[in-house]
């Protein structure tokens, strides 16, 4: 069993950005970078399957140079080998799609494991479109992922409104995971070392034969209106006043 | 841009109050451009719903209503929702931004080669798009540069379109789609019930975070929330510790919310949370520590326990309701 993984490089998600006074695009002064918490359950998923079903685990990373530290984290985990497409371009859903697309031609993974969203972009697009470039089926925001024995397909739990989803997908499939997939393990010592001598394959965008010239555009960024400032409440008889003959809402 | 199609989702033979935000929306951008705005649903037996579909102004309603529609999957439904957006024309495809529509659109997007903004708020001078990112603490100007244009809309951000007479076009879709060749079947739906209502619809939320400690403390929750008809939502944390369903997530990653009253118990106010909830329209926030960021959006904030607070509102309020 091969499968595709992916470790975005973002900000690291708990900590607030904020918009450069000129509004060309985020402070990012000081901030860190980790590896996406959805990507990162996807690497989780795709060791323990690995670990049940013996395989090899893929990690692509797009981004800077830099962005090696993110799949050097995923090889911590377990991962086998890692790809890096180097580009400075912010890049659009259906580049990063048409990447991925080229990889699995060239790897021909049996599975694509993404996370659901990254949490900077926030988009949620890549692994649907990556899909349907490729032409196989989709399972987005999986909360359980079943193989079947002889792996050629897998049933896919779905979290979405108002209850589970679920689904049998032919291999290879894309999917996409949700936050309660699992818990992703912490990179042990042991493997920090063994990682620093896993191979990282490199590739220059400009050098994959890849339309990138972006279809969606980011043109200047805004700060979010500012919510007026509240009172504190000393208790709750004042509390259910105030909610009452002053905000109305009960 | 011209003429816009809009997905509508529907539940129990009734369209869902969410789809409506995105006919506000379409009727917007049709009404700049000249163009029309269309809607289309899917499924099977579909009578009801697209008698309702008429009576909210689009020029036309299209109806893909087969067997082999019965059940959502975004292969199958992004099929037919191309050939009928390709037939009528869309330069806009759209959705409010729901589980199905996250699932569905981009693939959408990418049969029609669209480029795609999510979770849109609105429409600038430019004709840019804009939507959050950065866990809603940045809003960035989108520019789509395909031809044809797909959006997911945030709901909370357009008022749903009032009903009027059943004046749109019922127009049938032909549906052709061989479920042998989707490369993936479905298996079963597992609703899970509940009385209260959904987060995107409910007025009131009251929403529980690390705070409650699990069960017991969303006991009480539930007990506030079955007093004020509220829904009940949860942070991050606790739907990662398996406290309450993933459906309940207020946040970057789960739901956006905007209700008149949001009452946040035992959440501190981590920026994913806030990202969820900041745009309603009265915030209540408990929480023992004084310090916690939470605060900072809430109208009225109370340092207290939560095992003690909440208790003691569902008697205020019993007593006010008296």
């Amino acid at each position: 069993m091969k499968i595709l993984v992916s470790a975005k490089r973002v900000t690291d998600p708990d900590v607030k950005v904020r918009v450069k006074p000129d509004g060309s695009g985020i402070v990012t002064d000081g901030i860190d970078y980790k590896v996406n918490p959805f990507d990162e359950i996807a690497v989780e998923e795709a060791l323990r399957i690995k670990e049940k079903l013996s395989g090899e685990v893929v990690v692509v990373g797009i981004g800077p140079k830099e962005a090696t530290k993110e799949i050097r984290s995923g090889l911590a985990m377990g991962a086998d080998r890692g790809v890096l497409v180097i580009t400075e371009e912010n890049l659009d859903p259906i580049t990063v799609a048409s990447i991925f697309h080229k990889i699995v031609e060239e790897e021909q993974p049996d599975l694509i494991l993404l996370g659901k969203q990254a949490v900077d972009g926030d988009n949620n697009q890549t692994g649907q479109i990556l899909a349907e470039k490729m032409n196989v089926a989709q399972a987005c925001f999986a909360s359980e992922i079943e193989l079947a024995e002889d792996q050629k397909t897998a049933k896919v739990t779905r979290e979405v409104d108002g209850g589970f989803d679920h689904v049998e997908v032919d291999l290879p499939a894309v999917i996409t995971a949700d936050l309660r997939l699992n818990e992703p393990r912490y990179a042990s010592l042991p493997g920090i070392m063994k990682a620093k001598r896993k191979p990282i394959k490199e590739i220059e965008l400009s050098a994959m034969g890849i339309d990138s010239d972006p279809k969606v555009v980011w043109h200047g960024f805004a700060e979010p209106p500012v919510r007026k400032a509240g009172i504190m409440v000393p208790d709750v008889v004042t509390l259910v006043a105030k909610l009452r003959d002053e905000a109305k809402v009960i | 841009m011209g003429n816009v199609l809009i997905i509508a989702e529907h539940k129990d033979g009734k369209l869902k109050k969410g789809s409506l935000a995105a006919f506000t929306f379409a009727r917007q951008v049709a009404d700049k451009s000249g163009g029309e705005f269309h809607a289309l649903i899917l499924g099977k037996d579909l009578g009801a719903v697209a008698e309702e579909a008429r009576c909210y102004g689009a020029a036309k309603v299209h109806v893909a209503d087969d067997e082999s529609l019965s059940a959502y999957m975004a292969e199958s439904y992004a099929l037919v929702a191309m050939q009928v957006a390709k037939d009528m024309g869309a330069e806009l495809v759209g959705a409010t931004s729901t589980a199905m529509a996250k699932d569905m659109m981009p693939r959408l997007a990418a049969k029609l080669e669209a480029g795609m903004a999510s979770d849109v708020l609105g429409v600038n001078d430019d004709g840019h798009f804009l939507r959050p990112v950065w866990a809603g603490n940045a809003i960035v100007a989108v520019e789509i540069k395909t031809a044809v244009k797909a959006v997911t809309i945030r709901g909370t951000e357009f008022d749903p379109v009032p009903k009027g007479d059943a004046g749109s076009e019922l127009v049938t879709v032909a549906v052709s789609v061989d479920l042998g060749s989707l490369k993936k079947r479905f298996l079963q739906f597992e609703e899970v019930k509940s009385e209260r209502p959904e987060l995107t619809e409910a007025n009131v939320i009251v929403s529980g975070g690390r705070g409650t400690k699990g069960d017991e403390g969303f006991k009480l929750l539930e007990v506030l929330a079955d007093l004020l008809g509220a829904g009940v939502g949860a942070t991050r944390a606790a739907v990662d510790a398996g406290w309450v369903p993933n459906d309940l997530q207020v946040g970057q990653t789960g739901k956006v919310v905007a209700p008149d009253l949001y009452i946040a118990a035992g959440i501190s106010g981590a920026i994913q949370h806030l990202a969820g909830m900041k745009g309603s329209k009265t915030i209540v926030a408990i929480n023992k520590d004084e310090e916690a960021p939470i605060f900072s959006v809430a109208d009225y904030g109370l340092v207290a326990d939560l095992f003690k607070a909440v208790p003691e509102m569902v008697e205020e309020i019993k007593k006010a309701k008296a």
